[in-house]
């Protein structure tokens, strides 16, 4: 019966086809290909506006529609006379082991992922094809399975270093393996797209190997690399899975802290706060896809 | 003496020594990184797939194939194919939902094609926007759509797709709902670089030599976006298959996945070889699959995956 649902989609999609390919109108849209873009962009949109909507809703527990307030968002920002929802000490808690977390892991993927990623552009070396490969496991293989198989690496190497104790600093590392995949990528097809002369102008000109890469490579390579950090920041901003196999008590992340209440039952200050995090991550895109655009 | 052979690299001569000392500073660290923290966890991850639980819930010596063949659904209970059906079931919600994502995909990159060049740069920012809003809000999202007392939910109600008083989650319904949703934007993406690119002049020719529509489609446009197709595909058909968070939330114990299951393991059932056989498999999969999309695309053919 469900399937129902899907009629309209698929009638929708059969006259966007139908009608999409209007003979020398090709390059534009005609009305079935922008129904049914509109209504994929809603589709795209409504989980995000509904959660904002309901962030606003003056109901401690039901999920219907009761009235307007904004005293979830002053209830997150410190004000304690708003009861129900989560405890404002967890609250803080959890933004704060998530940027420290983000802060942390992005900045060492950044250095370690851009040198990472120039080495590849520059060098051909065994086995530099086969790193070329690997890097995109991370890109394609399900989380869960990269955080099962970090923990049973955890629980090996526990047995030598207590370093490596479910808690912030197991999932920094766990947090940089992804990263530096994402990072190398991005800075070395940055390089790819510059003209190898300039380095070797460099070159010609008596700068040293360092002195190259420092004044000729690096500004070259800067929105590369700035992408890639922001794009590494945003992926350890917005993982769950990863951090829910790697953390303990006391290293909780917001999606962590987002999950277990949402476990419990959804409760408005989660709506409040998810709309404030929606805001942000949003921001942050924005600026990388600047910075992206910016280097064609 | 022999002269050892120079390597150009960048606008310099360097021996293979220097070229190696070079590369282990620059790549170095990221390798060892990658070898220590991606290669020897997946070296683990097959290890314990063949240790034994204890009574304890410990993994344990002696080796043993026990896990995968219990993953076969030969138990100590006799034969269960339960972990089968699981696995039947997560491999056709994945290709369902890479059907509809593909689906929906296709018009929205033509769609997104037809603008001008500043238009569809910000189109596609909007496509991709909400693939960076946190997978956990995005689910619980359709919880709040599909509760019973929700507007989603009532007109079903009218309609008789639901009972009173029921809502439309948990169920497979909802779990395919949250899918497409959180993979669209995965496919839309290398698609639409690819319909970026099309030759509209080979169209035209179609046209001109009386091909119909769905010749000209079938026949001229699709094969030109195949290689951003089938990147698509692989981003949404092998995270489909570990999700976890989407049938967690929006299926309930109703529609377990092998993501669900793998969970389990690690979680209340505490079998971590078990856990492991599990993951091996998934991850098994999508190297093997990676690797055959290596060859026939080549290195610079991946790109399309990011």
């Amino acid at each position: 019966m469900f399937w129902l649902f899907f009629l309209p989609v698929m009638a929708l999609l059969f006259a966007a086809w139908h009608f999409g390919l209007r003979r020398n109108q090709v390059r534009k849209a005609s009305l079935g290909l922008s129904l049914t873009s509109y209504l994929a962009f809603g589709f795209l949109y409504a989980p995000i506006l509904v959660v904002a909507v309901m962030s606003f809703n003056n109901s401690r527990f039901r999920l219907e529609w009761v009235g307007f307030t904004t005293k979830w968002y002053a209830k997150i920002f410190g004000d304690e006379s708003v009861t129900g929802g989560l405890e404002g000490a967890q609250l803080l808690a959890a933004t704060q082991n998530t940027l420290v977390l983000a802060i942390i892991s992005t900045a060492i993927a950044t250095v370690i992922g851009s040198l990472l990623g120039y080495g590849l552009h520059r060098y051909r070396f065994p086995g530099s094809q086969l790193t070329a490969w690997l890097m995109y496991i991370p890109v394609v293989t399900p989380d869960i399975v990269m955080a099962i198989s970090l923990l049973l690496l955890y629980q090996v190497l526990r047995n030598v270093a207590p370093f490596f104790e479910p808690g912030m600093p197991a999932m920094v590392i766990a947090h940089v393996t992804f990263q530096i995949a994402f990072v190398a990528i991005v800075v070395r097809s940055r390089l790819a797209t510059l003209d190898p002369a300039l380095e070797e102008a460099a070159r010609d000109l008596y700068a040293s190997p360092l002195e190259t890469v420092r004044q000729v490579v690096l500004p070259l390579a800067l929105p590369g690399v700035m992408a890639g950090a922001l794009l590494a920041f945003t992926l350890s901003i917005d993982d769950f899975v990863i951090s829910f196999f790697t953390s303990g008590p006391d290293s909780q992340t917001l999606p962590i802290l987002i999950y277990a209440s949402v476990k419990r039952g959804i409760t408005p200050d989660i709506n409040a706060l998810s709309t404030i995090i929606v805001l942000l991550t949003m921001v942050g895109v924005f600026l990388s896809q600047i910075l992206q655009r910016n280097q064609k | 003496m022999k002269k050892p052979k120079l390597e150009a690299a960048g606008g310099e001569l360097l021996t293979p020594m220097q070229l190696l000392s070079r590369a282990a500073v620059t790549a170095g660290p990221g390798i060892v990184w990658i070898a220590l923290f991606l290669i020897l966890p997946m070296l683990i991850l097959l290890g314990y797939s063949f240790l034994t639980r204890d009574e304890l819930g410990n993994a344990v010596f002696p080796l043993t194939v026990d896990n995968y063949v219990r993953f076969a659904g030969w138990d100590v209970l006799g034969y269960d194919a339960a972990y089968l059906i699981i696995v039947g079931r997560t491999i056709l919600v994945s290709l369902v939902t890479t059907l509809f994502c593909v689906l929906i995909a296709y018009p929205l990159a033509f769609f997104i094609a037809a603008h001008e060049p500043k238009t569809r740069d910000r189109l596609m920012i909007f496509v991709i926007l909400p693939s960076w809003v946190n997978l956990v809000i995005r689910t619980y999202a359709w919880m709040i759509m599909f509760n019973p007392s929700s507007p989603i939910t009532q007109l079903a109600a009218t309609l008789g797709m639901v009972g009173p008083n029921e809502g439309l989650y948990p169920s497979d319904f909802a779990v395919y709902l949250g899918m497409i949703n959180v993979f669209l934007p995965f496919i839309v993406l290398p698609l639409y670089s690819a319909v970026e690119r099309i030759d509209w002049s080979q169209l035209e020719a179609a046209q001109d030599l009386y091909a119909t529509k769905t010749q000209a489609f079938i026949q001229v446009l699709v094969p030109q976006t195949l290689p951003g197709l089938t990147a698509g595909i692989i981003l949404t058909a092998i995270p489909a298959l570990g999700m976890f968070v989407v049938p967690d939330l929006l299926g309930g114990a109703k529609v377990a996945l092998i993501g669900n299951s793998i969970a389990q393991q690690f979680g209340a059932s505490r079998d971590y070889p078990f856990g492991a056989a599990i993951s091996f498999l998934v991850m098994g999969l999508t190297l093997l699959v990676l690797w055959l999309y290596a060859r026939r695309v080549g290195e610079k053919g991946m790109r399309d995956l990011l």
